[in-house]
């Protein structure tokens, strides 16, 4: 059985195919601001890869904030649904996931086939996602990929008091005037970060095989301060990104863990 | 997950006369001076069965439903909103009385007449001015409910206004003492009356609208007791449009009259016949607090899914009126059956009735709120709950995180989404209804 899950987030598409529950192929394609022509093109991508066709698929999920505008799908399942999924495929005893996007952060529980008991959503706030470290990188005139190594270099906690992205900006912008170094202030941006998502984390509840997935859990930075607020070391897939793409193309092909 | 239709469904025969109250009920209010009668303002929970003793021709506009009105109408909300703003009043405030204050300060009525007919202004009536009131009128166990009538009043350049403390604690630790507290504020309130209005007041009036009081409280609960029925005769978006009267003018022989001979005869009806709100019924939930009124379609978007919200303790509690019957199960308050003799004995009874109120416990303890949810959540069988984060409503949604995890405790699952009652840019569709996909499929509706 062939089924493909396409994840259509925020900031990129990623598309996973699956052959008897196998990755075979996969994409990553930036959605910009014609959606739809990038979930053509993660789409078409991932099919090439795999060397099949359209007409090759026997079921297609899309999910994730453009759901909707993928090219074609048979049904759609929310992005929690699909992470759990996904992160219990590649961690069988992981009952927590967090999930750090580039709009939003998540998290939830789930048994051990991959169901979700209960999740919870940073709404409306940019300071628990994705954008939120690419703001700060900007302030900070650093690149958003040497954020996380720089903020290991850390030689001190400096709290960051606001919760929102913009007048966390102006508190970086106070840091710089204080002469505050920059690997510091990444530190900072992150352990802010962290607090947000793991106060959001509590709330539901969390056990010890908690599973990091989405395009931040790349972020060794973030991955420290959220494991020391944890009290714990978070399990990260490789290629966390696609782990929602995967889990949508495991529901299509009707795999349910625990079994 | 388009789901297929299990029960035969109807429309509300009620509906209109509903609508017709409500509309009735603004209109009498503008046109009160042109009969020679009273205007006056106060909250939705005021013991508004009191300055009925003024007269026959004595209207009413509550604040809270007419904010609602407002939040309804996007572009006079936003107008509204932004009106109170620019005074320098933040946007952590109630949105309701934001709303409302907006109404004034911009001197912008919901309500207009189009072609002779009085309509809502979002359906192109000719914009009139806000009606300003003879008399404030209200009662204080929010925080902001006196404060809301003291900046009303300031606004509109000093109108009498007379406030009633009702917040002596939750209903099982009411005493002798307590109830008399209150007794003795609304004598003193209806001097305030006499001695404003210059008018005599009249206690057979007093009495008459007393008793108003209880029916309609009353037979608003046994309505809702209803919905415990498989499958549910009212979904709540319906329910927000019947709750309302009882929120116009609890007292008025209209609303009492409506929920006793209109709505709870049709809602019978329908339980005995089996007729659904919601054909495709599978799962069942209920809400809390004030909705976003600007997106009320979010109860329609649960229906895609076969689930029905059966309501919450606030559509039930708000206005209605409960007790514990003799099973052990949560029913209808047993209206008082007596004679009054006096103006005393009748506020007396008045106020013991009042101050049991489902949605003032809260104000006390979260853990109050908690267990009638629970038990809604177990008499009405649900299969979850949707609790709204509400922003604009720090009286209502104070410890609703408790009841989250009291709920969940008691083995619900439970959706939490965040918004605003009145300040619609405070609420993202788009994210709701992903959350509610989710949760949906945590049920296992998907
Ligand atoms: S209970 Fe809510 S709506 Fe009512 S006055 Fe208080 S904050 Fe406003």
């Amino acid at each position: 059985m062939i089924t493909m899950g396409i994840d259509l987030g925020a900031k990129f598409i990623k598309v996973v195919i699956l052959k008897d529950n196998k990755i075979i192929a996969k994409s990553n394609v930036l959605a910009g601001f014609e959606v739809d022509k990038s979930a053509q093109k993660a789409v078409d991508n991932a099919l090439k890869d795999a060397g099949i066709t359209k007409d090759n698929l026997d079921k297609v999920i899309s999910t994730g904030a453009g759901e909707k505008l993928a090219p074609f799908y048979d049904e759609t399942k929310s992005v929690v649904g699909c992470d759990s999924l996904g992160a219990v495929y590649l961690h069988p005893a992981a009952r927590s996931v967090i999930d750090v996007g580039a709009e939003e952060g998540r998290g939830m529980r789930c048994d051990e086939t991959g169901k979700i008991l209960d999740f919870e959503v940073n709404e409306k706030c940019a300071a628990g996602a994705g954008a939120f470290t690419e703001a700060m990188s900007r302030a900070l005139e650093v690149k958003l990929e040497d954020l996380g190594d720089l903020s290991l270099k850390a030689t001190e906690d400096i709290p960051m008091n606001a919760q929102c992205t913009v007048f966390a900006e102006s508190e970086v912008v106070t840091m710089v005037h204080n002469n505050v170094s920059k690997a510091n202030m990444a530190k900072a941006v992150h352990d802010a970060m962290a607090s947000r998502i793991t106060s959001m984390v509590r709330k539901i509840g969390f056990n010890k095989d908690v599973v990091l997935v989405g395009g931040v859990a790349n972020n060794i930075g973030f991955v420290g301060s959220l494991n020391k607020d944890l009290g714990l070391k978070v399990v990260v897939p490789k290629e966390p990104e696609f782990v929602g793409a995967l889990g949508a193309a495991l529901a299509a092909a009707g795999w349910i863990g625990g079994k | 997950m388009e789901q297929e239709a299990k029960y035969p469904t109807e429309k509300l025969k009620c509906w209109q006369k509903a609508k017709d109250i409500r509309m009735k009920f603004y209109q009498d209010y503008v046109e009160a001076h042109d009969k020679g009668g009273l205007r006056w303002a106060g909250g939705a929970w005021t013991f508004d069965a009191i300055p009925a003793g003024l007269g026959d021709d004595v209207y009413p506009i509550t604040s809270e439903p007419y904010s609602a009105t407002i939040a309804f109408d996007k572009k006079l909300s936003l107008e509204c909103m932004e009106a109170t703003e620019v005074k320098g009043y933040p946007r952590d405030l109630c949105s309701y009385m934001r709303n409302y204050w907006g109404s004034i300060i911009t001197d912008k009525f919901a309500f207009g007449y189009k072609d002779g007919e009085f309509v809502p202004r979002f359906q192109g009536a000719k914009p009139i001015g806000f009606p300003k009131p003879d008399f404030i009128w209200q009662d204080h166990i929010c925080c902001s409910h006196a404060k809301w009538y003291q900046v009303v009043s300031d606004l509109e350049g000093g109108i009498p206004m007379y406030t009633v403390d009702n917040a002596v604690g939750p209903s099982h630790e009411l005493t002798d003492s307590k109830i008399k507290y209150v007794v003795e504020q609304l004598k003193d309130g209806i001097k305030f009356l006499e001695k404003t209005t210059k008018r005599d007041y009249d206690d057979e009036l007093l009495y008459k609208a007393i008793r108003n009081h209880f029916v309609s409280t009353s037979k608003w609960a046994e309505a809702c007791a209803l919905n415990k029925a498989i499958p549910a005769p009212l979904d709540e978006k319906s329910i927000y449009s019947l709750y309302v009267l009882g929120t116009l003018q609890k007292a008025g022989k209209q609303v009492a009259d409506f929920y006793e001979k209109d709505l709870l005869p049709e809602v019978q009806d329908r339980v005995k016949r089996g007729i659904a709100a919601v054909p495709n019924e599978s799962f069942r939930v209920m809400s809390d607090t004030q909705p976003p009124w600007s997106f009320l379609s979010i109860f329609r978007y649960l229906e895609k899914f076969g689930c029905v919200s059966i309501g919450s303790l606030y559509t039930f509690g708000l206005i209605g009126q409960w007790e514990v019957k003799k099973d052990g199960t949560w029913g209808a308050k047993t209206i008082p059956n007596m004679e009054f003799s006096s103006r005393d004995q009748a506020l007396y009874e008045y106020v013991k009735y009042e101050l049991h109120k489902p949605e003032w416990q809260h104000f006390y303890s979260c853990h109050f709120k908690s267990d009638l949810m629970i038990r809604i959540a177990k008499e009405w069988k649900l299969s979850g709950v949707m609790l709204h984060y509400n922003r604009g409503c720090e009286g209502l949604t104070v410890g609703i995180a408790e009841n989250r995890l009291a709920l969940l405790d008691a083995g619900f699952p439970v959706m939490a989404f965040e918004g605003n009652n009145a300040d619609e840019r405070e609420f993202d569709e788009a994210r709701t209804k992903a959350k509610i996909n989710a949760f949906m499929e945590t049920l296992g509706a998907k």
